[in-house]
C-alpha cells in the first residue's frame, strides 16, 4: 500500500530537512524527507508524492542528475530546486532542466510556503490537465508545462513570460498558469525604473489575498524602462488579461541573444 | 682590476697615445737632427775652404811655419776637433795637433776610402760623400769629419819650390773634424722633452678619461647593475633616479619602464591566483554557511509568524530575521564574486555599454554636481563581452568615482581608444594538432578556464602527460609527471604517440631541440623542449604584429587612493566606504575583466584623482585568434 505524502524533501543537511518538515507540517502538509537523492528515488517508487523539494549539491547524485533521472523515467512529480549555491546560473539551469521553481537558501518561512503552495497548486492543475488530454504528455525538460500563451511569447519555467517588441525592448509578465497557482493578487510591489532585473531572480513581489507574498522571477535580464502603472490602479487587469494589458515591465534586455535560448516557447492557444 | 672599463679604456687610449707620440717624435727628431747636421756640415765645409784658401799663399811660398801656425790657430777653436792636411802619399804634413804630424794614414781608412776604393782614385766628390760621422771610442762624443781635396793649379807647379808636377791633379787633402757634442746634446734634450711631453699627455688624457668614464659610464652602469640586482632579489619597486639624457639615461628609463610593467604583470598574476583561490574559498564558505543560515532563518521567521500576540518577542525575532537576511545578502555577494560563470558574450560596441551604464547612474551624478566628460573614439572596434557584466563594471567604476569625488562636485572623464599590444603572452591557442592531424586540445584540464594542449612525455620509461598553457608565450603549464630541471624532454602526441620534436632545429636560447605544434590555418607554433627554457615562437601570430585592444579609461577628480591601499583595492571586502560598501565592487570588476581576457590597472594620486584603465581584446583580434 503506497503511502500518500504532499512533499518529499531531499537534502544532505539535516537542519534543512527538519525545518522544511516543521514549517510544512505546521500548514498541515504531510512531509517526508530523505538525506540523499538515490534514496529519494526509492521513496518515489514506494510512495506517492505531490511535490519534491530537492537540493543541488549532494554527494553521489546531485539535483541536476535527479532531474534528468525523473525526465528519463517519465516521472512527472513537480520539483522545486533549492541550493546554497544560489547563483543566477543555477537558478536558470534548474528551470531549464525541468524544475518548476527555484528556492535559494537561506529562505524564510514565507518564501518556502510561497513556492510550496504554488507547487502543490501547479501539481493539481497539471494532473487535472493530464486527465483531460493524455496526448499532451510530450513534456520535454525545455517545456515543463502546458503554458498556454500567445505566439512568440517565451517563458521561463511556467511562471513568467517575455515578448520581444519591435524597438528592441521586451515586455515581461506572469503567465496564466502562475495566476492559477496563487490566490487572487491584491497588490504587486514593483522594482524602480532604471533598476536591473536579472534572469531567474526576483523582479517583483505579488501579495495575495491569503496573506502570502510570492516572488516573481524575471525571464530575462535587463533594465526597467517602464512599469505597468495600470496594475497599481486596477490589479484585476492582471487576472483578466495577463498576456496583454496585464504586463509588468518593459525592459531593455542586456543579453537577449544568449538568454533567449533558456526560454521555452509556450503552447499556443488554439 | 683590469676588468674595469675605465682601466681598459685608459690602457687603450694610453697605448694609442704612446704610439702616436713615438712615431711623431721619431720623425720630428730625425728631421731636426738632419737639419742640424747638414748645417754643421755646411759650416765645416766652409771652414775647410777657409783654411784651404788662407794657407794657399803660404803653401805657394812653401812657408811651412806659417801654415802650421794658421792650422793650429784655427784648429784651437773649441768645437774643432782637429784640422789635418795630408799629402798625396797620406802623410799628415800639417795638423792642429802637433803630435800627429808626420803620421801616415792608411788609404783604406774611413776618410780615404771613398776616393781610394777603386784602383784609380776619384778626383771629385759631393759634399755628402766627403763627410763622415764617427766616434773615437764607443763612449766619446760623435765627430764629423769632412775632407777637402787640394787640387793642383798652375800657381802650384810654377811655384819656386817646384814641389809639385803639373801632371798631378790632386796634391793633398785637408781634413777637418768637428765635434758634434753640442748638437747631440741638443738632440738628446729634444728627445727628453718629447718623452716628458708624452708622459704628461698620457697622464692628462688618462686623468680626463678617468673622470669622464667614471662620471658618464661607470657611475650609471653601477647604478644599473645595482638596480638589476635589486630587481633580481624581487624588489620590483626599485626605480633608477635620473641618469641624464644619453643612451644610458634612456636605458635607465627603459629599465624603469620594464620593472614597472613587470611589477604590474606580477601584481596581475598574483591577483589572479589570489582571486582564484579566494573565489573557491568564498564559494565553499557561502555554500556551507547558507545551510546553517537556512536553519536560523526558517525557524526564526516561523517563530515570528507564530508569536504575533507577543510584541516583545516579535521585536527581538524581527532583529534575528533582519540580520539573517542581511547575512544572506552578504553571502550572495560573495557568490556573485566567486561564481565561475561562463560569460554570456556578444559582439558589442563598448561606447554603447558605457552610455548604458551612465544612464543608470545619471541621476546620482547630477545630484552630486558631477560633470561627465566622454572622450569616445567613435570608430572603436567592437568587443566580444558579456554586456551585462561590463555594464556592471562601468556602473561600479562610475559609482566609485562619484563616491571618491564626494559632495564638492567634480568631473569624471571616460575615454575609449584603440591600442595595440604585443601578441606574446596574450594570444590563446584554440586548436593544436600533431603532424598526423590529431587534436591535442584537452578540455578536462584547463588553465584560467581555457582548454590546454595535452602532450605525452616519456622519462626513464615513465609515461606522463603535460598540459601546456594555451596562451602563447605564457608558461602556466600543468605537469602530470615529475620533470628534472633543465632536462630536455621527449614530447609526443597524446593520441598517436608521434614525436612532436624537430631535432634538426634548435632553440635559439639554449640549443635544445624544438617541438612543433601544428596550428590549423595558423602555421606552426614552435618552442623549446627544455622545462626551464621559455622560448616559444609562433610565426603567423608574430607576423600579424601587435594585437588590438580596446582601452577604456575612467578618471575622476576625487580624493585618490593612498599608495599603501593600492595593493588592497581588488581584495574582496576591502572598502573605504565604511558601512556603505561591501568591498566587493572592485573584486567583482577584476574578476569580470579577467574572465574577458582583459586587464585592469589603476593610477592614482591622493587629492588629485584616480584613473582606472581597462584593456579588452577587440572583436577583430579575437576573430583572428580563433
Amino acid at each position: 500500500m503506497k503511502r500518500k505524502f504532499d512533499i518529499l524533501a531531499i537534502d544532505d543537511e539535516e537542519v534543512i530537512l527538519a525545518s522544511i518538515v516543521k514549517l510544512c507540517s505546521a500548514e498541515n502538509l504531510r512531509v517526508d524527507s530523505v538525506l540523499d537523492a538515490k534514496e529519494g528515488l526509492n521513496k518515489l517508487d514506494k510512495n506517492d508524492y505531490r511535490l519534491i523539494i530537492c537540493d543541488i549539491m549532494m554527494p553521489e547524485m546531485d539535483g541536476f542528475q535527479f532531474l534528468e533521472f525523473l525526465y528519463k523515467n517519465r516521472i512527472e512529480t513537480p520539483v522545486i530546486i533549492t541550493t546554497g549555491f544560489s547563483t543566477v546560473e543555477n537558478a536558470v539551469k534548474s528551470l531549464a532542466r525541468g524544475a518548476i521553481d527555484f528556492l535559494p537558501k537561506p529562505f524564510t518561512v514565507d518564501e518556502l510556503l510561497s513556492v510550496v503552495f504554488r507547487g502543490l497548486k501547479y501539481q493539481e492543475i497539471i494532473s487535472s490537465q493530464e486527465m483531460i488530454d493524455v496526448d499532451a504528455k510530450k513534456i520535454t525538460p525545455q517545456q515543463v508545462a502546458f503554458v498556454s500563451c500567445p505566439a512568440n511569447y517565451l517563458c521561463l519555467g511556467y511562471a513568467s513570460w517575455a515578448v520581444v517588441e519591435g524597438a528592441g525592448s521586451v515586455k515581461i509578465g506572469v503567465t496564466d498558469l502562475f495566476l492559477k497557482t496563487v490566490a487572487t493578487i491584491k497588490k504587486i510591489d514593483f522594482f524602480n525604473l532604471d533598476e536591473e532585473v536579472v534572469q531567474g531572480n526576483t523582479c517583483a513581489f505579488a501579495r495575495t489575498e491569503d496573506q502570502m507574498t510570492h516572488q516573481l522571477l524575471a525571464p530575462l535580464t535587463g533594465r526597467i524602462i517602464k512599469k505597468n502603472d495600470k496594475l497599481g490602479r486596477d490589479i484585476n487587469i492582471i487576472d483578466k488579461d495577463p498576456y496583454f494589458e496585464g504586463w509588468l515591465y518593459t525592459i531593455i534586455p542586456s543579453d537577449l541573444d544568449y538568454e533567449i535560448d533558456r526560454l521555452t516557447q509556450g503552447v499556443v492557444e488554439s | 682590476m683590469f676588468k674595469k672599463i675605465r682601466i681598459k679604456l685608459i690602457l687603450a687610449v694610453g697605448i694609442a697615445t704612446i704610439i702616436i707620440i713615438t712615431v711623431f717624435s721619431y720623425i720630428n727628431i730625425r728631421s731636426e737632427s738632419e737639419v742640424l747636421l747638414s748645417e754643421v756640415e755646411r759650416h765645416a765645409n766652409q771652414l775647410s775652404e777657409t783654411v784651404k784658401r788662407s794657407t794657399k799663399y803660404a803653401m805657394l811660398l812653401n812657408r811651412r811655419e806659417d801654415i802650421h801656425e794658421t792650422v793650429k790657430t784655427i784648429g784651437d777653436q773649441e768645437f774643432i776637433q782637429e784640422i789635418r792636411i795630408f799629402d798625396k802619399e797620406g802623410v799628415n804634413i800639417y795638423s792642429s795637433h802637433a803630435s800627429s804630424v808626420g803620421m801616415m794614414v792608411d788609404k783604406k781608412a774611413e776618410a780615404c776610402y771613398v776616393c781610394h776604393s777603386a784602383n784609380e782614385p776619384l778626383k771629385h766628390l759631393d759634399i755628402a760623400d766627403r763627410t763622415r760621422i764617427y766616434r773615437m771610442n764607443p763612449g766619446s762624443p760623435r765627430l764629423m769629419g769632412i775632407i777637402n781635396a787640394v787640387y793642383n793649379e798652375k800657381a802650384c807647379w810654377e811655384a819656386p819650390c817646384h814641389a809639385h808636377d803639373a801632371d798631378k791633379s790632386v796634391l793633398g787633402v785637408l781634413d777637418i773634424t768637428v765635434s758634434l757634442e753640442a748638437i747631440d746634446k741638443q738632440i738628446s734634450q729634444a728627445k727628453f722633452k718629447r718623452i716628458i711631453f708624452a708622459l704628461v699627455t698620457i697622464i692628462a688624457i688618462s686623468g680626463i678619461l678617468w673622470f669622464f668614464v667614471w662620471h658618464l659610464v661607470e657611475k650609471p652602469v653601477n647604478e644599473l647593475v645595482n638596480a638589476t640586482k635589486n630587481v633580481a632579489d624581487g624588489n620590483l619597486n626599485y626605480i633608477i633616479t635620473d641618469l641624464g639624457n644619453d643612451e644610458l639615461g634612456m636605458l635607465a628609463r627603459s629599465f624603469n619602464n620594464m620593472t614597472n610593467k613587470l611589477s604590474e604583470a606580477r601584481q596581475q598574476l598574483f591577483q589572479s591566483d589570489k582571486m582564484a583561490s579566494l573565489g573557491k574559498l568564498a564559494a565553499g564558505v557561502a555554500h556551507e554557511i547558507n545551510n546553517p543560515l537556512t536553519g536560523i532563518l526558517t525557524y526564526s521567521s516561523f517563530l515570528l509568524k507564530r508569536t504575533k500576540d507577543n510584541p516583545e518577542v516579535q521585536e527581538d525575532l524581527a532583529v534575528i530575521v533582519r540580520e539573517t537576511k542581511r547575512s544572506r545578502e552578504i553571502v550572495k555577494g560573495l557568490l556573485d564574486f566567486a561564481r565561475q560563470s561562463i560569460p554570456k558574450k556578444n559582439n558589442v560596441n563598448i561606447n554603447e555599454l558605457i552610455e548604458k551604464a551612465l544612464k543608470v547612474v545619471d541621476n546620482q551624478l547630477s545630484i552630486k554636481q558631477i560633470q561627465v566628460v566622454n572622450n569616445f573614439d567613435s570608430d572603436i572596434p567592437n568587443v566580444i563581452v558579456d554586456a551585462n557584466q561590463l555594464v556592471q563594471v562601468f556602473i561600479n567604476l562610475v559609482v566609485n568615482a562619484k563616491d571618491a569625488i564626494g559632495d564638492g562636485g567634480g568631473k569624471i572623464t571616460i575615454s575609449t581608444a584603440l591600442i595595440r599590444l604585443n601578441p606574446f603572452g596574450m594570444t590563446q591557442v584554440k586548436n593544436a594538432l600533431c603532424p598526423k592531424g590529431h587534436t591535442l586540445m584537452d578540455t578536462a584540464v584547463r588553465v584560467d578556464g581555457m582548454p590546454t594542449i595535452k602532450v605525452r612525455t616519456i622519462i626513464d620509461r615513465n609515461e606522463g602527460y603535460i598540459n601546456v598553457d594555451p596562451i602563447y608565450g605564457r608558461h602556466r603549464n600543468n605537469y602530470g609527471i615529475k620533470l628534472e630541471k633543465k632536462k630536455e624532454i621527449e614530447i609526443s602526441c597524446s593520441k598517436c604517440g608521434v614525436s612532436l620534436l624537430n631535432k634538426e632545429k634548435k632553440c635559439p636560447d639554449c640549443g635544445a631541440p624544438q617541438y612543433v605544434l601544428e596550428m590549423p590555418g595558423k602555421g606552426q607554433l614552435v618552442g623549446c623542449c627544455r622545462k626551464d627554457c621559455y622560448w616559444q615562437y609562433w610565426e603567423v601570430i608574430e607576423k600579424e604584429g601587435r594585437k588590438e585592444f580596446v582601452q577604456i579609461k575612467v578618471g575622476d577628480t576625487g580624493c585618490g587612493i593612498e599608495k599603501e591601499k593600492m595593493n588592497q583595492i581588488y581584495d574582496p571586502f576591502f572598502t573605504t566606504k565604511g558601512q556603505k560598501g561591501t568591498g566587493l565592487g572592485l573584486a567583482v570588476i577584476w574578476g569580470i575583466i579577467n574572465n574577458h581576457e582583459g586587464a585592469i590597472s589603476v593610477d592614482s594620486e591622493v587629492g588629485k584623482g584616480t584613473t582606472f584603465t581597462i584593456n579588452l581584446p577587440s572583436a577583430r583580434s579575437r576573430e583572428s585568434a580563433a
